[in-house]
């Protein structure tokens, strides 16, 4: 093929991305899971990239979870959409940036069916003023903020103190990308690189030094299922959908997982944990498991923050060889303690999984 | 009552069924059919029949309650189809009939329901550390136990504005705004699909001879072993 009509091609998977000026709304696993994760993202974007980032604290939920456990009506969610579309509106913003891929998905979803079917979307109007006498615009631009990481990503490279990359051998280090479902396989054409070639945390790895693995359950779910999880009986589906992940990528090696939904990280650290307690198996060396981090928690360990307030103390697998094998110092008597160093006691460890 | 035109109101429905080709991509990516004894391309093709018997037979039926919603049947259907969608579209019908009583992963519509509505309606959340138990979640690990022992703390550390007012990793959302979700549900069904879930599940655990209490731990946590693939 000419090199003019692969550019053709590779523009179509682009997408369009406002350097400025976001709405943001938060995620609900993100918060009570990788609290600092999100934390991380407004201190990078507003701080050290100066850019607009605004959130309202009156936004709540954007009911995705309980959509997708089937607990509420689709014009109960698409209401509660609408709510936080008219608090954007309020605040005088167009471009709405959401920290979840389950709210990501959401958002696309109902985007595209009012778009379809303006009926409904005129019902969800008059719902919503009947509810709770608010009016919205549509946003002019959706985007996850794993969108904004990517689109900064050279310049948070060119402000980092670290990179990706082995202190030892100089290498680049086997990142493997793992890319929320929601991201990408319902609404491609939303998505970085869409459903083929989604290109969001690749860039990331690439921009930052690092070199991603490529294996044969790449694009497998992590497993959450929304109800295959928040109910007891039904997480032998969620683990072994992890186990399948970690069996295929087992033999290339990879030094540390990158992830863009808020579930994914939490489930691939956690299952390790229960794949090594119940069978013995761990998938990284020396008894370590493979450490998985949000993208926020690699562009700050890039950025030189302190892997401590990055929250990476939340972890089941130890994030210590990682941070070894780049050079990054840090205070392993610090791991566990409080604000102002206070001592709040420590996590029993594992019985086969090596943590510190 | 025709159970095909009653799907066919569903948005979800008119989304993610335009003629199906049986071909079966849906069943070799689906990470359910994988796990479970599913298989999506059945469940679709029983759809389009139009057989009244049939669908209703499968809102009765456990498989419809196997699939995890992941949506990699979307990207991957040669005609476009959504068999995760017609999926969402036969359990919101299952539960509107109250035929999801039938099945044992259906009656996990109790506790899922008080879990997520419950967060929702109280803390403007579908998850929250007030309701998120270690107990309930030992998978989560001896670092957890941990965290959630000294939440607090531990959320004071890691940045969070935990019950504050104001912006903030997990702030405690305003009045003002759950009274808005609150009416937002009022409106728009939810909290008579709440009611609808809880009536037909008192009936079913009179039936099993359990209270209602009884009855939702079990849904929780029983799990037979009829469900998997050899």
């Amino acid at each position: 093929m000419i090199y003019e009509g692969k550019q053709k091609i590779w523009s179509d998977y682009q997408k369009e991305i406002p350097d400025d000026h976001w709405y943001f709304v938060r995620s609900c696993i993100r918060q009570n899971f990788f609290p600092a994760s999100e934390r991380m993202f407004t201190e990078i974007t507003r701080n050290r990239l100066g850019k607009d980032i605004y959130e309202n604290p009156y936004h709540t939920t954007c009911g995705g979870i309980a959509y997708h456990c089937d607990t509420i009506p689709q014009e109960t969610v698409m209401t509660i959409v609408a709510r936080q579309f008219a608090l954007m509106t309020e605040a005088g913003y167009e471009n709405y940036v959401a920290s979840c891929i389950t709210s990501f998905g959401n958002y696309a979803e109902i985007l595209e069916t009012w778009r379809e079917f303006p009926e409904l979307e005129a019902r969800i109007r008059e719902n919503l003023w009947k509810a709770c006498k608010k009016e919205f615009n549509k946003p002019k631009n959706l985007a996850h903020t794993s969108d904004l990481i990517y689109h900064w990503r050279e310049k948070i490279a060119e402000l980092g103190k670290f990179r990706l990359v082995d202190k030892e051998t100089g290498e680049p280090l086997r990142i493997v990308e793992h890319i929320g479902c929601h991201y990408a396989k319902m609404f491609p054409h939303k998505a970085v690189g869409g459903a083929e070639y989604p290109y969001v945390l690749a860039g990331m790895v690439e921009s930052w030094g690092g070199q991603v693995v490529d294996y044969p359950e790449r694009r497998h779910c992590c497993g959450y299922g929304f109800r295959q999880y928040h109910v007891k009986a039904n997480r032998g589906y969620s683990v072994s959908n992890t186990h399948k992940k970690f069996e295929s990528m087992e033999p290339f090696h990879p030094d540390a997982i990158i992830t863009n939904c808020p579930g994914c990280p939490y489930f691939l650290d956690r299952w390790q944990y229960v794949i090594a307690e119940q069978t013995g198996k761990t998938y990284g060396r020396n008894g370590f498991g493979i450490p998985v981090f949000t993208y926020e928690e690699i562009a700050g360990l890039i950025l030189g923050y302190d892997p401590w307030d990055l929250g990476l103390q939340l972890h089941q697998v130890a994030v210590e060889p990682f941070l070894d094998k780049i050079g990054i110092e840090y205070d392993p008597k610090a791991k566990y303690l409080g604000l102002n160093k206070e001592d709040i006691m420590r996590p029993e460890l594992p019985t086969s999984l090596k943590c510190f | 009552m025709d159970l095909y035109e009653e799907l066919s109101k569903d948005y979800r429905f008119k989304e993610g069924l335009h003629t199906c080709i049986n071909c079966g991509t849906c069943t070799a990516i689906c990470p359910a059919a994988e796990f479970y004894r599913y298989d999506p391309r059945k469940i679709v093709n029983t759809v389009q029949s139009r057989d009244n018997a049939q669908i209703e037979a499968l809102l009765r039926s456990e498989t419809i309650w196997y699939c995890g919603e992941c949506m990699s049947c979307l990207t991957r259907c040669p005609r476009k189809n959504g068999p995760g969608l017609v999926i969402m579209a036969l359990r919101d019908l299952s539960v509107r009939l109250g035929y999801f009583t039938d099945s044992e992963k259906g009656r996990q519509m109790l506790p899922l329901t008080h879990a997520m509505t419950g967060n929702i309606l109280n803390y403007g959340y579908c998850v929250h550390p007030k309701t998120f138990k270690w107990e309930d979640h030992q998978e989560s690990g001896p670092v957890w136990k941990w965290h959630t022992e000294h939440l607090e703390k531990s959320m004071e550390r890691l940045g969070a504005n935990y019950m504050g007012e104001g912006p903030g990793v997990l702030r405690k959302i305003p009045q003002e705004s759950l009274d808005d979700l609150k009416a937002i549900f009022d409106v728009t069904g939810g909290t008579e699909r709440i009611a609808l879930v809880e009536e037909y599940s008192r009936k079913k655990a009179q039936e099993m001879g359990m209270t209602i209490e009884e009855y939702e731990r079990y849904a929780f946590e029983h799990c037979s072993d009829e469900h998997f693939n050899d």
